[in-house]
């Protein structure tokens, strides 16, 4: 692995060319945290009416929405911006990527770093913090470990998913809006319990697109519940395998991609 | 013996182009960008590559810096497959788009530098040092601290051209670098390469449409036609070959002869100069084997002959003036290689 | 000319415009299928967790919420708009002014144009793959469908009419992203578009009950579903309207205090 020297260097430009205007980062980063508690919303009205949404309480719900919601957020801070891969292939940018000795994808997702998007982290964290004391949470070092590993985790597969929507890119023209589909779906999917799916949705919404691991088959470990036929509580503990398959997946689409490009020219 | 810094061998690049006809079906047909391309550059050459738009030109230099695959044939740059080790060749290797940028958009150009350095894993006083020099012969001071998307045209294309040569890489390649800048900063542009090269050996590959360029660059002329290798030779035997005349300007001292200060004679009608060179004091370059007096100048100290290289040398002319006046400088002009190029389309 | 026959103009070109997309369109219908896909049985659960019926919603009348709602946010375009200020901000505005024709008309019938377009191909596919799915609980008679269209014709105005209204800011504020997300998040909560309205605890039913924003979604969801029949949903269309001309006029009395604030300060 070359030394992250080169990558550190643009990132810091960027990072300070972020902060440079306060206001402006003040308004979006408010704004971020703006939508997370928007989403939050639908969740809270739905318990306003109901005591329990597919076998979990209010907390427990709430802690399935905001690991989603902190994975999603800081997979987005980091990785999210490789969905202006589009624009980089219009005008060319990406051939200076390919001029330069770093992976092509390294350079993209570290060409920026969303910092406005701590809004929503924040909420998730804020979530965490009121819903954990009152989940009935098992405390001892294995729930501590699972509170610190979720999100990281959930955070990677999402990554995953980000890149795999950009490798698309590759062969569609103006192919955001179907990839949305599939990450926002993803994103909205894993901040639910997936109970409520029956059992092909479901059955998607775990294996296909692993959203099932980012929050709610975990938080299924930490609650000490046992979840749904075909996806039990058990399999929370293999989310870093399903990670490491997500990633698997999109480096391999990847590489297709960039063949693709260099193979055929823009 | 030198190492070859590129070599190409039957080089061919086909593109699958699609379009709509009618509402719902889409034809499709194959362009051959570039044919079968066979050329081979030494270490230190500079080259010029040069063609009419849609030759070839850019997809050749994609293929040679690991943008593209080729579809048939091979490439080897500094020794090196382009696609296969596209990172290993990027740190021998400065290439320079005129028109897209390899710089930071928007951020200051000395943080471009700074982010090359770090990716070229450059020694931190090494590149100090080969900043400093590229900044004070490329003219860079003012505007280090400017956004990259502020610079005007030639401004930014410095700045490429620095970034490019930051990690003194040995071959530099240079894709219409000039377009769009106006003849001054071409000038010192070329002054700059001229003498990068002497201090450092660095290869050259040049793309342009300017001849100029090339005159000034380039001791090799690479012309592309349609995909295909038109000519590969020196500018004189390109010159040679469609039969364009070259003139050489000569800087006289005032001779013995008794011809005068005379008005510019227009091109190719040598009869019609004959008045100007009748007045005294300026030698006569009339009638030299080969020849035609094409313009009197400063009052007859600057005359232009032209010839036809075929039929005579420059060495020869020269010669031929010196015997009748004291010659003080000589300078060959090329004649309008668009129109030579234009002779060698013609000519295919 | 005729200013009406101008409006059809403008709203055949609004339509036009948006027709050029058809690889967006169809992504887009995909994306609110699978969207419906998602919201459909999550909505389901809600209503079977609360013992089979919420507020008047059976589990079929619950998912056929859902893909409604999927069915009709694209026509009614919740999302951000952001045209008009952009205009305002280079000062192109000048030129849209000096125009012989109403400014807010013109944009409202181009706007209106582009929901026609968009109804068909954003609203069918959602809701054959709900009927494939959850299977819809659909009104059989004809009348529901003439109201429900004429309240999706009125939520878009509403819509229009905020936006609009939104994008004027630009006449005071350099940075619009603030007041643009604060917009989106206020429909996005208000107007039905994720949970039904009629689930909201009081104090949150009150705010939305002021708000413009129901009037976007719920209402022609409501209307199309068959929920509000009669004389129920004329009343529901008549809030609509009110809301559509007062938004509306609020929206020529701030552009013409903005269009002064031009001319006086030389933008």
């Amino acid at each position: 692995m070359a030394d992250l020297a080169p990558y550190r260097a643009v990132l810091s430009s960027r990072i300070r060319s972020q902060l440079a205007y306060r206001r402006s980062f003040a308004l979006d980063v408010a704004g971020s945290a703006g939508v997370g508690l928007l989403e939050f919303l639908s969740v809270y009205v739905i318990f306003t009416n109901v005591t329990e949404l597919g076998g979990l309480d209010f907390a427990g719900v709430a802690l399935v929405f905001a690991f989603a919601n902190l994975g999603f957020s800081l997979a987005d801070i980091v990785v999210g911006h490789v969905d202006a891969l589009p624009t980089y292939l219009r005008s060319g940018t990406l051939d200076a990527f390919l001029l330069r000795p770093l992976s092509v994808l390294g350079q993209l997702v570290t060409s920026d770093v969303q910092l406005r998007r701590l809004g929503r982290c924040a909420v998730g964290v804020a979530i965490l913090a009121v819903a954990l004391p009152q989940a009935g949470i098992d405390w001892g070092w294995g729930a501590a470990l699972l509170v610190v590993a979720i999100p990281l985790v959930g955070a990677v597969i999402f990554a995953a998913v980000f890149v795999a929507a950009a490798a698309a890119q590759f062969w569609l023209v103006d192919g955001a809006e179907f990839t949305n589909a599939f990450v926002y779906g993803g994103s909205n999917a894993a901040s639910y319990p997936t109970s409520v799916f029956t059992t092909p949705l479901r059955a998607a919404v775990t294996f296909v697109l692993p959203a099932a691991f980012t929050a709610y088959l975990p938080t299924l470990l930490l609650l000490g519940e046992p979840g749904p036929a075909w996806t039990p509580a058990w399999l929370g503990w293999f989310a870093p395998v399903a990670a490491v398959v997500a990633w698997v997946v999109a480096l391999t689409g990847w590489k297709a991609g960039l063949r693709h490009y260099t193979g055929t020219g823009s | 013996m030198t190492e070859l810094i590129i070599d190409v061998v039957g080089l061919s690049r086909d593109f699958t182009v699609r379009a709509p006809a009618g509402r719902l079906r889409r034809t499709s047909r194959t362009v051959h960008a570039v044919r079968d391309l066979t050329f081979s550059v030494p270490e230190g050459a500079a080259v010029g590559y040069i063609g009419a738009n849609g030759a070839g030109k850019s997809t050749t230099i994609k293929m040679l810096t690991g943008i593209l695959v080729p579809t048939a044939g091979t490439a080897r740059t500094c020794g090196k497959e382009p696609h296969r080790q596209r990172r290993e060749l990027a740190r021998e290797i400065g290439v320079v788009f005129g028109q897209r940028t390899q710089l930071w958009w928007d951020l200051p150009l000395h943080e471009s530098f700074r982010a090359l350095a770090a990716i070229h894993r450059l020694p931190s006083d090494r590149a100090a040092r080969r900043q400093v020099e590229l900044v004070d012969r490329l003219d860079l001071g003012e505007f280090l601290d400017t956004p990259v998307r502020q610079l005007s045209l030639g401004q930014r294309i410095r700045g490429e051209i620095a970034a490019a040569l930051l990690h003194s890489p040995r071959l530099l390649v240079l894709d219409e670098p000039t377009i769009g800048l106006d003849v001054l900063s071409k000038e010192r542009l070329r002054g700059f390469l001229v003498e990068e090269r002497a201090a450092h050996g660095t290869s050259l590959l040049l793309t342009t449409h300017d001849m100029d360029d090339v005159q000034r660059l380039t001791e090799r002329i690479l012309v592309v036609d349609h995909g295909q290798m038109a000519f590969d030779g020196t500018l004189a035997g390109l010159v040679d070959r469609v039969g364009a005349q070259r003139v050489v300007v000569l800087d006289l001292l005032g001779g013995a002869h008794g011809v005068g200060a005379g008005a510019e004679v227009g091109g190719g009608a040598g009869g019609a100069g004959e008045a100007g060179v009748r007045a005294a004091g300026v030698p006569d370059l009339r009638g030299i084997p080969g020849t035609e007096l094409v313009a009197v100048e400063a009052d007859g100290l600057r005359q232009r002959l032209a010839f036809t290289p075929g039929l005579t040398t420059a060495a020869e002319v020269i010669a031929a003036v010196a015997a009748r006046a004291t010659v003080r400088d000589v300078a060959i002009e090329e004649p309008d290689i668009e129109d030579v190029v234009r002779r060698l389309y013609l000519s295919q | 000319m005729n200013p009406l026959r101008t409006y059809v103009v403008f709203a055949a070109l609004g339509f036009r415009r948006y027709s050029a997309y058809r690889l967006a369109t169809a992504a887009g219908a995909f994306t609110n299928s699978v969207f419906g896909l998602l919201r459909a049985p999550i909505t389901m659960a809600v209503i079977g967790a609360a013992g089979g019926e919420l507020a008047g919603y059976g589990a079929l009348e619950g998912a056929t919420y859902a893909w409604l709602t999927q069915a009709v946010l694209t026509p009614v375009n919740v999302w951000t708009w952001n045209e008009l200020a952009l205009r305002i901000r280079s000062g192109d505005i000048a030129v849209d002014l000096a125009r012989p024709v109403d400014l807010q008309m013109t944009y409202l019938a181009g706007d209106l144009g582009r929901a026609a377009f968009q109804v068909l191909p954003r609203g069918l596919p959602p809701l054959l793959v709900g009927a494939l799915v959850t299977g819809l609980a659909l009104p059989t008679t004809v009348l529901p469908y003439v109201l429900g269209l004429i309240s999706l014709a009125l939520g878009v105005c509403v819509s229009f009419a905020c936006r609009w209204l939104v994008n004027l800011a630009a006449f005071w504020l350099v940075e619009l992203r603030g007041v643009l997300t604060l917009h989106m998040v206020a429909v996005g909560a208000l107007s039905g578009l994720t949970v039904p309205v009629h689930w909201f605890p009081d104090w949150l039913a009150r705010i939305a009950a002021a708000s413009p924003f129901p009037s976007m979604v719920q209402a022609p969801v409501d209307l199309l579903a068959g929920r509000v029949q009669g004389v129920e949903a004329l009343g529901v269309i008549g809030v609509q309207v009110a809301w559509f001309l007062g938004v509306l006029l609020l929206g020529r009395v701030v552009l013409a205090r903005g269009v002064r604030r031009l001319v006086v300060q030389g933008g």
